[in-house]
């Protein structure tokens, strides 16, 4: 009973956080660049503002249009019920592993893709195009990822990971360790649609993936699906954070453990939103068709990330 | 139903058959002949399924033979074992929704193409794939294939009119003949020189038979084989005989057909030969990964729906022989229990993507069937106006993309966590070997997903592209019945997999010097690999997307705004949205088209014509790319120009004269017989 609690608290916590870290990422990078910038709880206000609002659905969009931001959302939500964010022993552990992680987030970008072809517009077609492009090309890298951290953790179940960790501290500081995190950094700007791969910020259409796959929607439809992409940016950093620096999140389940998890979440969230700003101030977005040449490297990382962990093996 | 009732179901199954080709052939109307046809290819695979699960509950194989006929091989000898009955029940799960499918989809042909021969043949066709996974020796494998090779020629030439058919059905014909003549000599090189060709005998032989030998058949099994199944790069008939055929027929052919090429190399290699070298599963391997890569890139270019639905057969018999390939390698390495984990996963697959990749079929000759095109970049727009077949497609198009909750997704899962053991391993190149085949596997999922989005979304969503689109109108009831029973199938197959996997556990167990008794491989709801690397429950799963879905339905229901207006696409200010301006096919396919440009090498023609007083005034633009396959221009091309010239200069021999073919016949046959002399001599 008392893990099942956990369970919740810990699926309303990531649901409840995730738009604030996208206010964050967002507010540091403002700072970074000398600009006032709206306060880190602007994103709860867009999605009330979006959720009061009535919906403009194209008319030539179909039933798809209309069905695929819960979908996304669930899809999501599901994923990030799967991630360790605070605790290790969890009742949801053996449902899914790293590897349905992937799977789930892929369905939702799937559903994106779809109803980014949905409504017609060149736009919508366009982003679908790249969006599936960049996720086809990134999905490697993660499977590879997962074969290094596997490799040394004996599982892709992502409690068993933690805990292999947290049981042998110098496996955090290992090669295969190292590059496997490197390797998913890059894939995480890539899937999470961060700088250079797309820029979260613009509306000019020839930069745009997620951005023009989404332009069709509006009101509580646009809210599920800026809400979903909030998460998969918190599902992300915290995958990073307590797959490669397990420290903090609770073994047992008492109160002062799970305190001490949800401290050591926030720093670790908070540490990883400021590297993300600093690079997204730092670089310029890529053209698309470099994009595959970040991604290949990324691939040479992860591979580099299984030799390693096996050699050392 | 007990065992005693498997002779009896193996009979009702063949006379089912029988009188189903019969009745097509009699003198019937158009209506009754495609309802007789279909009736008798239902009725089989129905009997033909019940069998083969009785024989995979009762657990105690099928055995019946005929001596008096084909006397000369041994008879004709029948067993059907757990092997056989999965692969049996594969043909009867897919074959009864395609019969069923056909009643009205050929209706549409009567008057132009022989309706009473189409259902005779697929009869035969579906008794023959069903024959080949019960024979027991090799006259009877060996004949009971051609048999299902000439009919399925015969059903791809059902449109004999058009000139792609005539020259896929060539294809396809040369290439089946150049795997038979392989199987034939790995058959012939198995026998032993004193002894019959019951499987049986095979086994014995093969037990004492050199490595040498043992290497060769199998390398000569898995060219025969492959070429079936459609490996790279023996897979050139597969997209341009599949299309050809009747949808009804290609969802057999690429559904089912191509799986027995598996199940040969699996009766082969697992059940005959027994356990083998390393390098015949890493061969299998190497032989998939590129498969499952090179067919995805293909599919992915393709703007035929259907050519599309073909490459993708060859990426997934890819990912099949994957599975296989770690199952054969892990057994020689003596790790059972990650062996059976491989097999089962494969076998899983290759049943699973005989469902959807059915239902895809099946889809796909529900929109040629109503727009006439199977063009994507001439279709859009058919989820209004063919509801149901869209939302089957969509079903198809998740399950192939592997994704969850359904069945595709818990045959790649458990495929990925085959690999996963290799990490274990000390040998020499196991860890290279599965690192890049898990590389593959995943580069695969993701291009999967791509291509089938496009499918999906370039043929059913939007606008229509073209008048016969938007003009569509829905299947009839039979197709549409057909397609749900599929779709329902590929999201069982997907939920029930913790009550599925243990079966395929159970089948491939005692093979290949596997253990009798498999390993646990589920507990409760969970599917749980052996070696506890990781654990899973497709259907948990599922319901927590459910709740996911409802939770957020409901909450939006309750708390967020309701209004909905609907207006037009934003087009930046431009009225009047036409469907010139939405992505196309080939468009959709563009960025990896450049990213894998070095791989397809198109061949680009763009002509622009402007007005003569300014060349900002574009008056017309055609553009024209083509991609040749790089196996097709760099080996067949040549190959084939090199076989025609030598059969030009062979022609001198053929004079026409009646006396001269008489001499070449006395003249073969004293050769052949001085050759036997010489042989026994």
């Amino acid at each position: 009973m008392e893990s099942w609690a956990i369970e919740v608290a810990q699926a309303a916590l990531v649901l409840g956080l995730a738009p604030g870290l996208v206010g964050v990422v967002r507010w540091l990078k403002a700072r970074l660049q000398s600009r006032r910038g709206a306060p880190p709880w602007q994103p709860y206000y867009e999605l009330r503002k979006l959720f009061g609002k009535e919906v403009v659905v194209s008319r030539n969009a179909s039933w798809l249009f209309r069905l695929a931001p819960y979908v996304v959302f669930a899809s999501t939500a599901a994923a990030a019920c799967l991630v360790p964010a605070l605790a290790v022993e969890r009742p949801l552990d053996g449902v899914g592993d790293l590897l349905v992680v992937v799977y789930l987030l892929l369905l939702a970008t799937v559903f994106l893709a779809l109803a980014g072809l949905d409504p017609g517009s060149a736009f919508g077609g366009m982003g679908s195009s790249r969006e599936m492009t960049v996720a086809a090309l990134a999905e490697p890298t993660v499977a590879l990822a997962i074969f290094a951290l596997a490799l040394s953790a004996g599982s892709t179940n992502l409690g068993q990971i933690v805990a292999r960790t947290l049981g042998d501290p110098a496996a955090a500081l290992s090669p295969g360790h190292l590059l496997a995190f490197a390797a998913l950094f890059i894939v995480m700007l890539a899937e999470s649609g961060r700088l250079p791969v797309d820029n979260p910020g613009t509306h000019l259409e020839l930069t745009m993936i997620h951005e023009a796959m989404v332009l069709e929607y509006s009101g509580r439809y646009l809210a599920l699906i800026e809400w979903a992409a909030a998460l998969k940016l918190l599902l992300f950093f915290a995958l990073l954070g307590n797959l490669f620096v397990p420290w903090g999140v609770a073994v047992a389940a008492e109160p002062g453990a799970l305190a001490l998890a949800l401290a050591s979440l926030v720093v670790k969230l908070a540490v990883i939103a400021i590297v993300v700003a600093l690079l997204e101030t730092r670089v310029a977005k890529l053209r698309l068709f470099r994009v595959p040449e970040l991604l290949s490297v990324s691939f040479v990382l992860a591979l580099l990330a299984v030799t390693s962990s096996f050699l050392a093996r | 139903m007990t065992a005693e009732t498997a002779p009896l179901l193996c009979l009702l199954m063949v006379a089912a058959y029988l009188a189903g080709a019969a009745g097509a052939l009699a003198p019937l109307g158009p209506r009754l002949t495609r309802i007789v046809a279909a009736a008798g290819a239902i009725g089989g695979a129905v009997a033909g399924t019940v069998l083969a699960t009785v024989v995979l509950v009762g657990g105690r194989p099928l055995v019946a033979t005929v001596p008096a006929l084909l006397s000369v091989g041994g008879g004709l000898a029948l067993r059907l074992d757990g092997l056989g009955a999965f692969f049996l029940i594969l043909v009867g799960v897919v074959a009864a929704p395609a019969a069923l499918y056909g009643v009205g989809y050929t209706a549409a042909y009567q008057g132009r193409y022989s309706l009473r021969w189409l259902g005779a043949m697929l009869n035969l066709f579906l008794l023959t794939m069903s024959l080949v996974v019960l024979a027991d020796n090799a006259l009877t494998f060996l004949l009971t294939w051609e048999a299902m090779s000439l009919t399925s020629y015969f059903l791809v030439m059902t449109e004999h009119e058009r000139a792609d058919t005539v020259a896929a059905g060539s294809w396809y014909l040369a290439m089946t003949h150049v795997g038979l003549a392989l199987i034939l000599t790995a058959f012939v090189l198995l026998i032993p020189p004193d002894g019959g060709a019951s499987f049986a005998e095979l086994r014995g032989a093969a037990a004492t038979a050199s490595p040498a030998l043992r290497g060769l058949v199998f390398v000569l099994a898995v060219l025969g084989f492959g070429g079936k199944a459609g490996l790279v790069p023996l897979h050139v008939w597969l997209p341009r005989a599949h299309p050809a055929a009747p949808s009804h027929v290609s969802a057999l052919m690429s559904g089912v057909m191509v799986k027995l090429g598996v199940y040969g190399i699996l009766r082969l290699a697992l059940d005959l030969l027994g356990v083998g070298p390393a390098w015949w599963g890493a061969l299998l391997i190497g032989l998939g990964a590129a498969s499952a890569l090179i067919g995805v890139l293909y599919a992915l270019m393709e703007d035929d729906l259907k050519r599309l639905l073909a490459y993708s057969t060859v990426e997934n018999v890819g990912l099949v022989f994957i599975g296989v390939g770690a199952g054969l390698l892990f057994a020689s390495l003596r790790e059972p229990a990650a062996a059976v984990l491989a097999l089962a996963a494969a076998l899983y697959h290759a049943v699973n993507h005989g469902v959807f990749k059915g239902l895809l079929f099946l889809g796909a000759g529900s929109v040629a069937h109503a727009t006439g095109s199977r063009d994507m970049n001439r279709l859009g727009g058919l989820i209004r106006t063919l509801p149901w077949t869209a939302a089957c497609f969509l079903v198809g198009a998740l399950s192939i993309g592997g994704l969850p909750p359904f069945n595709g997704f818990v045959s790649e899962w458990l495929l990925f966590q085959s690999l996963l053991p290799a990490i274990g391993s000390t040998a020499p190149l196991v860890a290279p070997v599965m690192t890049l085949a898990v590389g593959a596997l995943a580069l695969t999922a993701g291009l999967a997903a791509a291509a089938f989005v496009k499918a999906f979304g370039i043929t059913f969503l939007a606008l229509p592209r073209s008048a016969e689109a938007g003009a569509a109108h829905e299947a009839p009831l039979t197709m549409r019945l057909a397609m749900v029973i599929l779709a329902v199938l590929c999201a069982l197959l997907g939920l029930g997999a913790a009550l599925i996997l243990p079966v395929l556990g159970g089948i491939v167990a005692g093979h290949a010097g596997l253990p009798r008794l498999a390993p646990p491989l589920t507990a409760g709801p969970l599917l749980l690999p052996p070696g506890g690397a990781a654990s899973m429950s497709p259907s948990l799963v599922a319901i927590g997307l459910l709740l996911a879905m409802g939770g957020a339905w409901l909450a939006v229901r309750l708390l967020a705004a309701r209004g909905l207006r609907v207006g037009e696409t934003w087009g930046c200010g431009r009225l009047g949205q036409t469907p010139r301006m939405e992505y196309t096919s080939t468009a959709y396919a563009e960025p990896l088209r450049r990213v894998f440009a070095e791989l397809y090498r198109p061949t680009e023609d763009l002509a622009i014509e402007v007005h003569p007083e300014s060349r900002y005034f574009v008056q017309s633009i055609a553009y024209r790319s083509e991609i040749v396959p790089w196996f097709e221009r760099y080996l067949y091309a040549p190959l084939v120009g090199r076989i025609a010239a030598w059969a030009a200069r062979a022609r001198v021999i053929q004079s026409g004269s009646a006396h001269a073919y008489l001499a070449y016949l006395v003249v073969a046959l004293l050769a052949l017989l001085a050759i036997s002399l010489a042989w026994s001599g």
